[in-house]
């Protein structure tokens, strides 16, 4: 491998962006000093969290970091060319016809107007690769080399009308359309489920057996270590790790790879902290999580029999949730594992009072709780809170924090004084100053939001916490600190939570027992250990087969 | 018993520094408007105290006739000369400015208040909040939009005078119904998202009544684009009244609305430019100033929310 000659080499690149508007404007260094190559039939991953300045290095790969901004390096070589003098034609050469690129979302990044057909046709027409006339044929082959079924027939189809992992798979066709040597796919998974996610690396994985080089971009671990021979740690702007993938990972030298990686939940993490305050700790010593008490006898909150089914045009329905029945008890954590339209937002939905079910009932704190009008629900609201995905659009933009932490405990019918004091309370718990309260959350970051989303769900004092997807817009040490600060919370107030997420890393270190949805049904439930480490059923082992090695271990 | 947490390294440091770069730019663009901005401003209020207080401004009765300085250029004694009747242009166009502006205001006025209504009726109808029978309302009133919208505004304008007669109040209604379909829409469109945002979900996680929901986020969030459209709208519906009036279908012949006073000028123009010129750049001016302060609105919305 080390014969090869590099595809691209980079050395002590920097790049700057002009800070605010005019000519004089000060320029703000994004990267500094990042050095690193790829070879021919090797992967290299670039691991970083949001600002690490990741993507500005694919970009700055293909002349894309625009105007505003300075590159320089000693050396920014590309097949042996120097790209430092590069001009538009050349930029132009390389784009698609030497480097491919593979964007996170495949839905933005394809022409929704154009068959996916049409889509590789450009490519293959603009840097000639088959003469007009075989486009389509060519188009076909790519299509079936990177795993899509039926490519014939999906080849005249339309992005919307295909999955989030053919589109993906699409997207790589065009991608290596023009037989490009390296390929630069960034965050190519982050949106797919993990089986999909799987087929995606799998795919990107024969490209490399096949002597093309890739370089991986992408915030998770955990996808990088099945995929990647070696891996840069980026952050602020800067490579603060290089080396062999298993050396980095198992034996981290610098202090935020080894926070980076200890913050990634897992079985092993199970009970433990996830943001561990010493960056210079050993991965394995951890420290251990406040012991929660479950009241086994105590049911707080019971489903039986759900089923719910929406009606999708004329005389057609389509079963979201069908005979879903599960026990919730008192500091008990419930974990609801699920892909994309396996009903997992739908029975959260119905947990929380907003749908009805058709069939079967849901009681809460032992008193009947749907079906029921809302206007006998609604004095006992308290009870169940729910923290969402996305906080800033669960809050209205035209509030300011202390309103719309305010707002969850109007019914309680505190003076302004004593609401005031409850919310500087609970912010304070949460890890926030007071003056947050005269703030826009759209001025927090992102960690910040869920913070206040968290306090905000905590002040009518419920019982029941449904979380859904709460940390997976999140960058992984974020997320861990969200994490420690839920299982502090709830061991303290002896909550309950239904924690819903796509993401087993994060179930099993949640979780004391499991449901698994798949097509509307329970296919799997039991303690979190069963489940995840022996599963039973054929979808289930499924599902953590696709799990990237390093975390099962 | 609180445990402090390490702050989030990188990524905050990194996205709240972004963050207050937005606010710095969003508070830049929202203090000091720009030089355009500033004379539409005044002249906008300008425009206010004409209406309000037109004696203080005109030195002449706008009616008074006076043959003897019939089409006299603009002088010291008549800063915008005077027409084949001899009356006073200036006079007339401060006089003409309740008429211009105020039926502008009324037929916009008129628009707003009837699309918000049809648009919220329509954008509720189809959501959560009135049921599934809803939708024939829903349907009902976005296909009468349709239809208001199919025809040029000027044209259902005429259509509308020729029904009710020309009027003063009756071309402001004519202009307004004509602009209604514009609100029912965005308002029915952002009412529609509304509904379905997080935060009203969420707000029902609170136990908060319908009607709470309705009154603190539905409604202030699925207006927030009024006040810019209308402010936009002010000037369109002051054009629009002074072409109709020019047309003869507005307010007649010895009024001195702006448009009937184009009209007048139509055969004294070759000798007289002043008399045309003048009420023509009133004109011109107002919609371009409404315009302007509209538009500056919505960069200044647009800025607070991105």
């Amino acid at each position: 491998m080390n014969a090869a000659a590099p595809l691209v080499e980079v050395e002590d690149l920097t790049v700057a962006f002009a800070a605010g508007s005019g000519r004089k404007a000060p320029s703000v260094p994004v990267l500094r000093g990042v050095s690193f190559s790829v070879r021919a039939g090797e992967t290299l991953a670039i691991v970083g969290e949001s600002g690490s300045g990741k993507s500005v290095t694919a970009r700055t790969l293909l002349g894309l970091t625009g105007p505003r901004s300075t590159v320089t390096a000693a050396r920014l070589e590309i097949a042996g060319e120097d790209a430092t003098a590069f001009g538009e034609r050349d930029w132009r050469r390389v784009r698609g016809g030497r480097i491919g690129m593979v964007l996170q979302d495949a839905l933005v990044s394809l022409d929704p107007l154009r068959t996916i057909g049409n889509e590789i046709g450009e490519v293959l027409v603009t840097h000639r690769v088959v003469p007009a006339g075989r486009t389509r044929e060519r188009a076909i082959e790519l299509l079936e080399s990177v795993g899509m079924p039926g490519a014939d027939r999906r080849v005249d189809q339309y992005p919307h009308q295909l999955s989030g992992g053919l589109r993906q798979r699409a997207l790589i066709a065009s991608a290596i359309a023009a037989g490009p040597d390296l390929i630069i796919a960034d965050e190519p998974t982050t949106a797919l489920d993990v089986t999909v996610q799987a087929q995606v690396l799998d795919t990107l994985a024969a490209r490399v057996a096949e002597g093309a080089g890739l370089l991986l971009i992408s915030h998770d671990l955990s996808v990088v270590s099945g995929i990647a021979d070696r891996v840069i740690v980026m952050r602020d702007g800067v490579v603060v790790e290089a080396g062999a993938t298993a050396e980095v990972l198992t034996n981290p030298r610098d202090a935020y790879t080894r926070r980076l990686l200890s913050a990634v939940p897992s079985a092993s993490s199970r009970g433990y902290r996830l943001g561990d305050a010493s960056g210079s700790a050993e991965p394995r010593e951890r420290t251990a999580l406040p012991p929660r008490a479950v009241q086994r006898e105590r049911i707080v909150l019971q489903a039986d029999g759900l089923s719910k089914s929406f009606a999708i045009g004329r005389g057609h329905s389509t079963v979201a949730v069908s005979d879903v029945s599960f026990e919730l008890a008192a500091g008990e954590t419930l974990g609801v594992i699920g892909e994309s339209g396996s009903g997992k937002s739908t029975l959260a939905s119905l947990v929380l009072g907003f749908l009805e079910p058709d069939e079967g009932v849901v009681e809460v704190l032992g008193a009947p709780w749907a079906p029921l009008a809302e206007r006998a629900r609604r004095p006992r609201r308290g009870h169940v809170q729910l923290i969402s995905q996305d906080p800033l659009s669960s809050f209205d933009p035209r509030w300011t924090v202390d309103r719309v932490i305010a707002e969850s405990t109007l019914r309680l019918e505190l003076t302004a004084a004593e609401a005031r004091e409850r919310a500087v309370r609970l912010l304070d718990r949460v890890g926030l100053d007071e003056s947050v309260l005269a703030r826009h959350p759209r001025s927090l970051s992102g960690g910040q939001r869920q913070r206040v989303a968290i306090a905000r769900a905590l002040a009518p004092e419920p019982e029941i916490l449904v979380c859904d997807e709460p940390t997976s817009a999140l960058d992984v040490s974020v997320q861990a600190q969200v994490l420690d600060l839920l299982a502090d919370i709830q061991a303290e107030r002896g909550l309950s939570l239904v924690f819903v997420s796509h993401d087993l890393g994060v179930i099993h270190h949640v979780a004391d027992r499991v449901i698994v949805l798949k097509d509307a049904r329970v296919v799997e439930t039991g303690d979190a250990d069963d489940v995840l480490l022996r599963p039973q059923h054929d979808y289930t082992r499924a599902l953590v087969a696709a799990l990237p090695q390093e975390v099962r271990a | 018993m609180t445990t402090t947490l390490e702050r989030p390294p990188a990524t905050d440091a990194a996205s709240s520094a972004s963050v207050s770069a937005r606010r710095a730019r969003t508070a830049r663009r929202a203090r000091p408007p720009r030089p355009a901005v500033v004379v539409a401003l005044v002249f906008v209020a300008f425009l206010v105290a004409l209406v309000a207080l037109p004696g203080v401004f005109a030195a002449y009765d706008p009616y008074a006739t006076d043959i003897g300085s019939s089409l006299r250029a603009p002088s010291a004694e008549h800063w915008f000369g005077t027409d084949r009747l001899g009356r006073d242009i200036w006079s007339r166009i401060v006089f003409g400015a309740r008429f211009s502006v105020l039926i502008g205001l009324a037929a916009a006025a008129i628009s707003v208040v009837v699309g918000t209504v049809v648009g919220i009726a329509a954008g509720l109808s189809g959501a959560f909040l009135i049921g599934r029978s809803g939708r024939v309302l829903d349907e009902g009133l976005t296909r009468s939009m349709d239809v208001i919208s199919a025809f040029p505004a000027i044209l259902l304008a005429m259509l509308v005078v020729t029904f009710t007669g020309p009027g003063v109040w009756n071309i402001a209604l004519a202009i307004g119904i004509a602009g209604i379909p514009l609100y029912a829409r965005v308002v029915r469109a952002q009412t529609f998202v509304v509904t379905r945002a997080d935060y009203v979900a969420h707000a029902a996680v609170y136990g908060r009544s319908r009607w709470a929901v309705l009154r603190e986020h539905v409604l202030p969030n699925a207006l927030v684009a009024v006040p810019v459209l209308a402010a936009i709208d002010i000037g369109t519906s002051i054009l629009a009244v002074s072409g109709l009036s020019f047309l003869g279908l507005g307010p007649q012949a010895p009024v001195p609305e702006w448009g009937v006073m184009l009209a007048e000028s139509r055969d004294v123009l070759r000798v007289a430019w002043w008399a045309g010129v003048f009420p023509g750049l009133f004109i011109t001016g107002s919609v371009i100033a409404f315009t302007t302060i509209g538009r500056w609105l919505q960069t200044r919305d647009d800025g607070s929310r991105s």
